[in-house]
Parts: structure tokens; sequence; C-alpha cells
């Protein structure tokens, strides 16, 4: 069969790849709804290093996705499934690094090409169905949510037992998802979210406390702490968690940035703090994902910050999901009907 | 039910270079037939796949379904060919009709072997179409002016570009509405019928339109085949 695949060949052009797709002992699914993220964003407006636009286009963009299961050979899905698909494939096992740390695993996406197909070809590890009554268009986040699990399953391995106050610094769609995976699975903890924008602050109505970053009181404190800022900002909450913070706490590193962050490690050495860098998600993540997803009150909170685009019918009506998605605070989902 | 009808009745006789009819030439090293099928097969909205092949080429249509569509056998059906494109739908409909006692809602969904481009949103709209409004063909805009010569030799009108649109498939009908039109049309209009949808226009059945791409192409000659192949091979142009 004769798969289109829609790659960015440089920033903000798009041409189209084929490829032949076998009835082999591969799955092939059909994506429903695609998600965009900060990184796809910033290899559609050529926001990164030209050699790393160089090494890594062209590439079909999207890793958030999900999709309807047209044929399996393993039995393992029944036509028409809803599934999730993984864009972390491993490609060698080990028994110390998790496979979204392995430098051999590849990321669909970030160097091989994204969800961006007609169908897609794809192994069966690398896919989860999705509950049954998770719309389509939240299902379409899962990996987002993923990667909140991911971090909250790392803060359980490697956090000390008391964790009756968590601080999450960030308001954006990242610190949102992570707030709700706090809450379902650390029901007994306390989550404080700390932000700058108003509007967004707003949302966050199932956090226990709510605070701006510029009128923190002093008498502030927490076990542990969740950064989901990334960039340049990212040095200020880092700052403010050390400073509040106590001691032996964690802090989870969420926010990507591009440079590098001056980190007052003097109160780092002096609380004796744990810094926990966290990225993407492995199949487990996404299991819980699904799990925590099957949650009518999550669903609703997750929907708040989906914005649907509508129908992508055309190249053209890529680049109108990519630019609507420039002025979107929040998560930008689309309809796949290529 | 929905039914694909896949028109292959062609003998190659355009591609002027093979004895295979074009339909069998490879294309990434599958014959462009295989890779047509399997985008209808792939659509779970479609229940069977119905393929109108010439007579003499039957057993290898066969051939090609066991070697690539095996997981796919018991949803494929092949018959033979009519004498033209609308014999081939209504043999294909006739073999339909002896398989499933069809209602007003059943549809087909007919489309040229040789159109290997085709993409699942054009047949899904194709499916919408023709449960809305019972009928409905695949065009894509005009590209080129187009030009009437009645003669052949000098230029007889020259219609606004911005209504013409060119022809692809597939076509898709309400199965007992195409039986239908077709039954009323005279034998001197069947003459004149390039496809199916014309039966429609002349007896005034509204026909929807759903758009197209171009990259939907008919591969006809070795020109079509040269650009499928450059199709499939090229490399991502890089802008720097």
């Amino acid at each position: 069969m004769i798969n289109s695949i829609y790659r960015l060949v440089s920033p903000r052009v798009i041409s189209v790849k084929y490829e032949d797709i076998g009835f082999n002992e591969k799955i092939i699914v059909k994506p429903e709804y695609m998600a965009l993220c900060h990184a796809d964003q910033r290899y559609y407006q050529g926001n990164r290093d030209k050699a790393v636009l160089r090494r890594k286009l062209p590439m079909a963009l999207c890793h958030e996705c999900c999709a309807k299961v047209v044929y399996d050979p393993s039995g393992q899905f029944n036509v028409g499934d809803l599934v999730v698909t993984i864009p972390n494939v491993p490609t060698k096992n080990s028994e110390i690094v998790l496979e979204n740390y392995r430098r051999s695993s590849k990321f669909l996406s970030s160097g091989h090409d994204g969800f961006m197909r007609e169908y897609i070809s794809i192994n069966k590890e690398q896919l989860v169905k999705v509950c049954d009554g998770v719309p389509e268009e939240i299902a379409a986040i899962t990996e987002f949510v993923s990667v909140a699990c991911h971090a909250v399953n790392r803060f359980n391995i490697s956090a000390h037992r008391r964790r009756d106050r968590i601080a999450v610094f960030g308001d954006g769609s990242l610190s949102y998802t992570l707030c709700c995976v706090l809450k379902k699975l650390l029901p007994s903890s306390e989550v404080i979210v700390f932000g700058k924008d108003q509007s967004k602050l707003g949302l966050f109505t199932f956090a226990d406390e709510r605070y701006f970053i510029d009128n923190i009181p002093e008498d502030m404190t927490f076990d542990h702490a969740f950064e989901c800022v990334g960039n340049q900002a990212s040095a200020n909450a880092i700052n403010d968690i050390i400073r509040y913070i106590r001691p032996q706490g964690n802090l989870m590193l969420m926010g990507v940035s591009e440079l590098p962050v001056p980190v007052n490690t003097r109160d780092v050495l002096e609380k004796g703090m744990t810094l926990v860098g966290c990225s993407r998600s492995g199949r487990e993540d996404f299991l819980t994902a699904t799990s925590v997803m099957s949650d009518e009150d999550v669903q609703n909170r997750l929907s708040v910050i989906i914005t649907v685009f509508g129908e992508v019918k055309s190249v053209k009506d890529i680049h109108s999901a990519f630019n609507m998605d420039v002025n979107n605070p929040f998560k930008t989902v689309f309809k796949w009907g290529m | 039910m929905i039914f694909a009808g896949i028109l292959a009745g062609g003998t190659g006789t355009r591609m002027n270079i093979a004895d295979l009819p074009k339909q069998f030439l490879p294309l990434m090293d599958k014959p462009i037939i295989i890779h047509t099928i399997e985008k209808f097969l792939v659509n779970s909205e479609i229940d069977y796949v119905f393929i109108g092949v010439h007579k003499a080429w039957t057993t290898h249509m066969n051939d090609l379904i066991k070697k690539y569509l095996s997981a796919f056998e018991e949803r494929i059906v092949v018959i033979w060919g009519g004498e033209d494109r609308n014999d081939t739908i209504m043999n294909i409909i006739e073999a339909i009709q002896k398989l499933h006692e069809t209602t007003d809602e059943d549809i087909i969904i007919t489309h040229d072997a040789v159109r290997p481009f085709i993409t699942p949103r054009i047949i899904e709209e194709n499916i919408k179409a023709a449960k809305e409004h019972g009928a409905c063909d695949t065009i894509i805009p005009a590209s080129d002016t187009i030009v009437i010569s009645e003669d052949g030799k000098f230029i007889s009108s020259i219609p606004k570009r911005g209504n013409m649109y060119q022809g692809q498939t597939p076509q898709s009908f309400k199965i007992p509405l195409l039986k239908k039109v077709y039954d009323e049309i005279t034998e001197d209009e069947k003459s004149i019928l390039t496809d199916a949808c014309k039966a429609f226009v002349i007896r005034g059945v509204p026909v929807a339109v759903v758009m197209g791409e171009p990259q939907n192409m008919k591969i006809t000659n070795m020109t079509d085949l040269k650009i499928a192949e450059h199709l499939v091979s090229a490399e991502d142009l890089k802008l720097d």
C-alpha cells in the first residue's frame, strides 16, 4: 500500500514522501487525533539550532497520537480498537536504564518520522489500548499525560516518604497535567501550584493552594517540588524551589531549556536535596496514563486545556493548525483526516 | 453494506510497451492493482472488495491475491469484467446481488485499479457523500485552461476555468439508485457514456462532488508510470 508521510523538510515547508506498507507481522493503525507539543512547534518554526535542523529534517512531526487499528495479524487488538501510539522505540534491553533514557532508543518525531502519516505500521509493543469511554480528542494527549506519570513514578522511587505538601512550579499544560496526575496518584498529598498568569492559574481549581511567583509567602514550605517551567524562566523557579523546600526534598526537573540554567547549588548541598531529571516516557508510563485517564473527572479536567483545531484534511490545514497553536497557551489537538 | 468495485477490465493496449495490462505493472516492487486494493481493505467500513478483471487475467489476479493479500481473501471477490467500464460495474453489481440481497442503503465505491495513490480521506468522503446524496464523483480543479474544439482544428469555445474540474475516481453510488438510472438510459445514451456519473447527469439525477488530490493520478501510459515511479522514489526537497 502506498502510504503518504507528511514531512517537515525545512521550517514551515511540508512535503509528502511515499513508502510502501506491507501486511506483515506489524500492526497497521490509522491516526485519528493528534496533539502538538512545544518540540513540534520549535521544529516547525525553525527555533532549533541550524545544525540540529540540518541533521533531523526531513522528518514527520507529532508524537502525540491516538489511532484506530485497521490490521492486526497478532490478534492482540480488534479492528476498530482505539489505541495510543508510543513514540519511544527501544532497540536494546537494559536492567538499569529506562527505555526513554537509553541512547540506543529511537524517538519518533526526533530524528525519526513522527505520526503525521496516512497509516502507521507499528510493533504491538508500541500500542496501548485506550480505556472505553475516553473521548478521542482527550486520548490524543495520552503521551503528554504519560510524561507526567513517568515523573510521578520516578518521584515515588526516589523521594523520601513524607509527601504532605508537593509544589508544582509553572502554570502551563505540563504543570496542569502533572497536577491532574498527582491528585489522582497521590491523593493524600496537598498540591500547591506557583504561576504568574492569573487566567492560567485560575484553571487549577483542583489544586489545594495557588500562588503568584512574585507574591510567595515568606513562611512557605513544602516537602518536594516539580519544576515545569523550562527555558530561561526555569532559573528563577528552580531557585525559588531551593529556597522554600524542606531539607532532603526532591526537585523533579521537567521543563526543557535550550540554554544552561544557573542553579544555587550551595543551598542544594546545604539542604541535601535530590535533583531528578525527567524526560519523555516508556510503555509502563503509558499504561499508567491510560488508567489515570479512564477516570471521568480526569477527562473533564484535561478537556479544559484542550483546544480542538478541527479536521486536518490537507497540507494547508497542517500549517493552519501550527499557526493556531502559536497563540494557544495550552494544548492544540486536531482530527487527522488525511 | 459497503462494497468497493475495482475496475481492472483493461488489457493494456494504451501502455503500448508491455504484454501485461497496466494495472499489473510493478510500482515499488508490487503490482499497481495490489496497492490500490490494499487502500480499500484497510478501510473497516468496507465489507467486500470486488475486482472486475478481463476474463483472460482472472487466474493471474487470483494468484496475486494469494501472494499479497492472503490475510484478506474472504473479503475479496474476483469477477469477469465487461465490454466497457459500465459493463464491468454492472457485472460487479450483479455479483454483489448474488452474494447479498441489496437494500436501498447499500453502497458501491467504484475505483480505477490504476489509481494507487487514492487517499483514505477521499474514500471516507465518498462513503459519506454517497450515503447523503446517493451518488458522488471525485474531482479536482482544472489547472490547465480547458479548450473546446468541435472539429479538432479550431477552438469552438473556452469555458471559464473556475468552473472546470477534472474527473477522477472513486465514483460512488447507492446500488439500487445506480441500477435504476442505468436501466433507464437508452442504448444510444449508453454508447456515449464515459463513466457512470454521466448516466446520472443525462437523467438529471444530482451527483455530489468530493475533492480529489492531484496525486490520485491515473496511470494510463508510460509517462504516467514514470511520473508515479518518480513520486515514490523521490527524496524530499531540502530547502535552506
